[in-house]
């Protein structure tokens, strides 16, 4: 398999996935990779056997239900559990959990970052082989692995129990029904981030709106061409969180009976400011993180940033030039005075159904994302999707040298109060999220408008849904 | 005094200048240097400097040793961790291909026996077939097995190189006479004894291209590196790299482009040195088989 030099290069090195949490952009090298990887793999696996469970082994048994003696035997008894996950917070919390449970030893594993990770995931549950018993799985993607049954069902468990113990949006999404398919690790309510210099500098009114949004894009641009008030070349995360701001709910999910639809109203409010965005050449073309975004937002040429309230740690580590420059205000609205937002990005740690130790992993679940390490990973700077956590005086009082001394947190937990409910992701967002720059990109680049970029968009899933055998409304 | 005009005359003949040539050639060497000069400029440079300069000019503050001493404390060291992986690779791997390639190329030209024209067959389709279309298949047959995550799927894979055998069959047809081989029998040497005395010397040229190839494939490998190890413990560097450069894109993660580009710097460094050691071996061998003598 040394494939001569040449040929590597070219088509491996690009296949890159700058992929984020939430704002998530597939180059499409990647997708075709990823799509044949994944397709070979579904034709492949048919001959070889399911991932079988070892009998003997704490393979949960889905009928009957685990008790919380039945957990704390389990940690008694020990044994390893293998973790799947890019966060970092996690590292601390995996040396706590063994510090207090002695006998089980935790492998904390990066086995990629999101969508690196799924397709692995995929690969190892198809093999059979290698699957972990804890997974790190983004809220947009964990209906892909729930419908295949790919995941463990957590309600024997007593995840039922839980609700209330997470905010509204991240509890929904790890739902499928009834059956809950992973417990929320954070959570991405929406704000604005903006560089308060560059406002001050311009003379520029922190936008409450979308239109002085946009009236605020016009003016800095026109102050200084060299300056953007955010950046954007296409990113199915962003986009749908804007639809989800504006009351769209393109996507209905039904069982296996699934709708895609954006010509309804709220999808037109998200494109029809954008387009103006476009056309008015109001978007720095730089794609998120990638090394020119950092640099956009340090150097001020990135005025704001409408994204998920996990923001802040990213800024601090990776922007430090703009240390005491940047604040956090809401989300503009669509309305004067009015209060909505959306999710952004956040993830769950799920269960794959051919994990070895289940009751182990549902203990190192609880303990990561309801109990002890929920404080260790917010200390750390994650945002909680707990609203134990959220309601916490000392998390909403503590001051962010960064943002100035701002209290970041009373704006970010407010906004995650405020997010839109009914929202609902594809069954196979995975894959329409990786074609999202195929269709929707082309209005960022050329005379296409965005919606019928979405149209396009709209076709496509569509077309993958049929073939996937989904009943398309 | 005669001759004189005359080696005048000639010597422009020879070494003519090609000011069209000359232009290309040098374009062609700036295209090759500039991303090396890139990569050294910015090695030097803190994170925040990356961001704050121009790319192709060096900033105030030189940090280079900096990055490399960070480079290595990283994570507890991994990165030491992946160069002695990638070495692994290398030598078992590429080592290993070499001297497999060799024996069967060797095997192919000087002996004669039922089947040959098959495994010719199967050696020029298999050097056409991209190690990219094989990677999943590969991938189940080596979960099927319970091999991945460990060195054996990377290094298994690397010992096969059909075209290191192609280039060693031909190389060897013409480099080792058959009388030689056959004073060799008739002083009673057996034929093990043949290769590693007699043939392997007049292989040497051919022998070290196909492991300097060899060891460029392994070293640079990352596709299957990325589908078979999930265990950052058996990373080479090419892949570990990859992980600290995503980590810019991951809620909460340290963007570190310093040590990325710092770790490239270094990753790239024994191979330009065993370029410029053996590079004699390479010319040479890069021109073997193609004239027919």
């Amino acid at each position: 398999m040394t494939l001569p030099a040449q040929i590597r290069p070219a088509q491996i090195r690009p296949a890159k996935i700058r992929k984020a949490v939430p704002m998530t952009m597939t180059r499409r090298r990647a997708l075709l990779l990823g799509a044949a990887l994944s397709v070979s793999l579904v034709a492949a696996g048919c001959g070889s056997p399911g991932s079988p469970v070892p009998a003997g082994e704490s393979a949960a048994p889905t009928s009957a239900g685990v008790s919380d003696a039945d957990l704390s035997k389990a940690l008694e008894a020990g044994g390893s559990i293998t973790v799947w996950a890019w966060e970092p917070t996690l590292k601390q919390v995996a040396a706590d959990f063994q510090a207090k449970y002695p006998k089980v030893k935790v492998n904390l594993v990066n086995a990629g970052t999101g969508n690196d990770q799924y397709t692995a995931l995929q690969n190892a549950i198809k093999a059979g082989s290698g699957v972990p018993d804890v997974a790190q799985v983004e809220y947009y993607a964990l209906p892909q692995f729930a419908l295949a049954k790919s995941m463990t069902d957590l309600t024997p468990f007593g995840a039922g129990k839980l609700e209330g113990t997470f905010t509204p949006g991240p509890w929904n999404s790890v739902h499928a029904g009834q059956a809950i398919y992973g417990l929320p690790m954070d959570s991405g309510p929406m704000a604005l981030f903006y560089n308060k210099e560059v406002f001050d500098k311009y003379d520029l009114k922190v936008p409450a709106t979308w239109e002085e949004y946009i009236a605020s894009a016009e003016k800095l641009h026109k102050a200084d061409p060299k300056a953007y008030i955010t950046n954007d070349v296409g990113d199915a995360g962003f986009a749908t969180s804007m639809i989800w701001q504006a009351g769209g709910k393109p996507y209905t999910v039904d069982g296996t009976t699934v709708g895609v639809n954006f010509a309804d109203p709220g999808t037109q409010k998200f494109t029809a400011a954008w387009q103006k965005l476009i056309d008015g050449k109001l978007l720095a073309p730089v794609g998120s993180w990638s090394d020119a975004w950092y640099k956009g937002l340090g150097d001020g040429t990135i005025a704001t940033l409408v994204i998920g309230a996990w923001m802040p740690a990213n800024l601090e580590s990776g922007v430090k030039a703009g240390a005491g420059k940047w604040q956090v205000a809401p989300m503009p609205q669509w309305e004067a005075g009015g209060k909505a937002t959306a999710e952004n990005g956040g993830s769950s740690l799920a269960i794959p159904e051919a994990a070895a130790a289940k009751d182990l992993a549902y203990a190192f679940l609880k303990y990561a994302n309801v109990d002890e390490g929920v404080r260790t990973r917010v200390d750390a700077g994650a945002f909680p999707a707990t609203t134990a956590q959220l309601q916490d005086s000392a998390f909403l009082d503590k001051e962010f040298p960064y943002f100035g001394g701002q209290k970041a947190n009373q704006v970010l937990a407010e906004s995650a109060a405020q997010v839109v409910g009914g929202w609902t992701y594809l069954p196979f967002q995975v894959y329409a999220n990786s074609v999202f720059n195929d269709t929707v990109g082309k209005a960022y680049t050329s005379a296409t408008p965005l919606q019928d970029g979405l149209k396009a968009w709209q076709d496509v899933s569509v077309k993958y849904g049929q073939e996937q055998g989904f009943t398309i409304k | 005094m005669a001759t004189r005009p005359l080696v005048i005359k000639r010597r422009p003949a020879r070494t003519r200048r090609s000011a069209t040539l000359t232009v290309l050639t040098t374009l062609m060497l700036v295209y090759t240097l500039l991303p090396l000069a890139w990569l050294v400029i910015n090695a030097t440079k803190t994170q925040e400097g990356l961001l704050n300069s121009f790319g192709l000019w060096f900033t105030g503050d030189f940090a280079l040793f900096d990055n490399i001493a960070t480079t290595f404390a990283y994570q507890d060291g991994a990165f030491t961790r992946w160069l002695l992986n990638t070495l692994l690779y290398v030598v078992v791997g590429a080592g290993g291909a070499t001297l497999l390639a060799t024996l069967a190329g060797y095997g192919l030209a000087k002996f004669d026996f039922p089947g040959k024209k098959a495994v010719f067959a199967t050696v020029i389709g298999a050097v056409a077939v991209p190690g990219t279309a094989l990677a999943v298949p590969t991938f189940l047959m080596f979960a099927g097995m319970g091999l991945t995550n460990t060195p054996w799927a990377i290094i298994i894979p690397s010992l096969v190189s059909p075209f290191g055998l192609y280039l060693m069959w031909t190389y060897s047809a013409d480099a080792v006479p058959k009388e030689i081989l056959e004073s060799a029998r008739v002083d009673g040497s057996g034929e093990f004894r043949t290769f590693f005395r007699i043939s392997l010397p007049l292989l040497a040229p051919g022998f070290v291209t196909v492991l300097l190839f060899n060891v460029v494939a392994t070293w640079n490998n990352f596709f299957l590196p990325l589908i078979m190890l999930k265990n950052p413990d058996w990373y080479p560097l090419t892949l570990g790299l990859y992980t600290w450069n995503e980590q810019a894109a991951t809620t909460g993660g340290e963007a570190v482009f310093n040590l990325v580009i710092t770790g490239s710097l270094l990753t790239i460094v024994p191979l330009v040195a065993a370029f410029l050691l053996l590079q004699r071996y390479w010319q040479s061998g890069l021109a073997a088989g193609s004239v027919k003598e």
